[in-house]
């Protein structure tokens, strides 16, 4: 059994970068320049992010692991994301929604971990929840948007929703470790966030003429480590490459 | 051996380094200098980085550094402080006043440009929540119809 608090800290930190990889791939890519420079400042705060949650994992740990150590030097099965962040980016409306789904988890997580009662995290919170405040901002309004948009553009975000819905309940799974947390006010239970986190989606989602899926299946297996998609290894094999073919390479 | 300089001119040093990727503005009126202060005989400075994935922010604590040492302080400790995080609430009316001769909105209370940095007209139009840089977003002047940056508020 593994520290509850240092796969806590994995958990956030893999999900803020294996997202922020995920987001990046679109640089240069972007349907228009405007979206392209949202998408690459929102890579960037996320992997500002990563560096403090995997910053403070290593120092947890106390193994003289850095945050780049363990971005770049883990294999798979020692990632703790969620699935939804290391599937493909898909077109322009799978990645929006995607961001949408997880900002909201996002908020709703960070406005409870300001209180935590480990001073450290609460200081990696109140930075974070400033960002994620403004990223779901614009992905919220993104998803109204296009949903409420054009027949393509709003068949295409149905579409992404229904196939992202099922990743969704993992972000609210609850296991020993977090109640064990819990029990110190380190951490909220995910399980406790689920229905803000509806409410909300459902008034966006409304706003945008989507429907909600039917349904509440949830693959689970990225934040277990337990069995990530076959997606992941892919990513880290492109992230991870250089560190991997030159160690200790530096700028 | 060179006496400890004041603290009040190691803030006047700071005062002449600028943003590296806005140059018109200092660290100090950018808000971002929390503390200096010594312990015995080293100098502690406190930055606090403005977005937490913001590239400037090993190159401002280097920039810190290299002033510092050519006034002859050798014992330097930089740290970065998250907590409590930076707001533009810190930043001064002289770096706001800057910001806009430079051709940036400064941040507002309002969420949104006072009013376009060029011909002064408030009605102003959002173009992209973000920027060339983390702090920045994009807007346009609905009068003369420039493109300008905009100091997000935060």
């Amino acid at each position: 059994m593994h520290d509850p608090l240092f796969e806590f800290l994995l958990r956030q930190g893999d999900n803020t970068l294996i997202l922020s990889h995920r987001v990046s791939e679109w640089c240069g890519h972007a349907p228009i320049l405007e979206e392209d420079i949202a998408l690459a400042n929102i890579a960037l705060d996320l992997l500002g992010q990563t560096q403090m949650w995997l910053g403070l994992a290593g120092e947890v740990e106390g193994a003289g692991r850095s945050s780049n150590d363990l971005a770049m030097l883990r294999d798979g099965w020692d990632f703790r994301n969620a699935i939804l962040v290391e599937r493909p980016n898909g077109d322009f409306g799978q990645t929006i929604m995607r961001q949408f789904l997880f900002d909201a988890y996002h908020v709703e997580l960070l406005s409870e971990l300001i209180n935590s009662s480990d001073t450290r995290i609460a200081a990696i919170a109140a930075k974070s929840l400033k960002e994620a405040k403004y990223h779901i901002e614009r992905s919220a309004t993104t998803v109204i948007a296009l949903g409420d948009g054009t027949e393509v553009s709003h068949d295409r975000m149905q579409a992404a929703l229904d196939d992202q819905w099922a990743f969704v309940g993992e972000l609210f799974e609850t296991d020993a470790g977090d109640r064990a947390l819990n029990e110190k006010d380190i951490a909220p239970l995910p399980s406790s966030l689920r229905a803000r986190f509806d409410a909300h989606v459902t008034e966006v989602l409304g706003a945008a003429n989507l429907a909600m899926p039917e349904g509440n299946f949830a693959h689970s297996g990225g934040r277990s480590g337990k069995q990530h998609s076959e997606h992941l290894g892919h990513l880290l094999a492109q992230m991870q490459w250089l560190q991997r073919a030159y160690p200790g390479a530096t700028w | 051996m060179v006496a400890r300089p004041e603290i009040d001119t190691v803030w006047q040093w700071l005062e002449q380094v600028t943003d590296p990727e806005i140059p018109v503005i200092s660290l100090v009126d950018l808000g971002i200098v929390r503390d200096i202060a010594y312990s015995g005989t080293v100098l502690n400075v406190t930055l606090s980085p403005t977005y937490s994935g913001c590239p400037a922010t090993r190159v401002i604590e280097e920039d810190v550094r290299k002033v510092l040492l050519a006034h002859g302080l050798e014992e330097l400790a930089i740290k970065q402080q998250i907590s409590p995080p930076w707001t533009t609430e810190w930043m001064s009316e002289k770096g706001k006043a800057k910001l806009r001769e430079y051709g940036i909105a400064p941040p507002s209370a309002r969420g949104k440009p006072e009013e376009c940095p060029s011909c002064g007209s408030d009605g102003v139009s959002l173009v992209s929540q973000f920027g060339s840089t983390p702090c920045k977003a994009h807007w346009r002047c609905d009068s003369c119809r420039e493109p300008f940056d905009y100091f997000k508020c935060i």
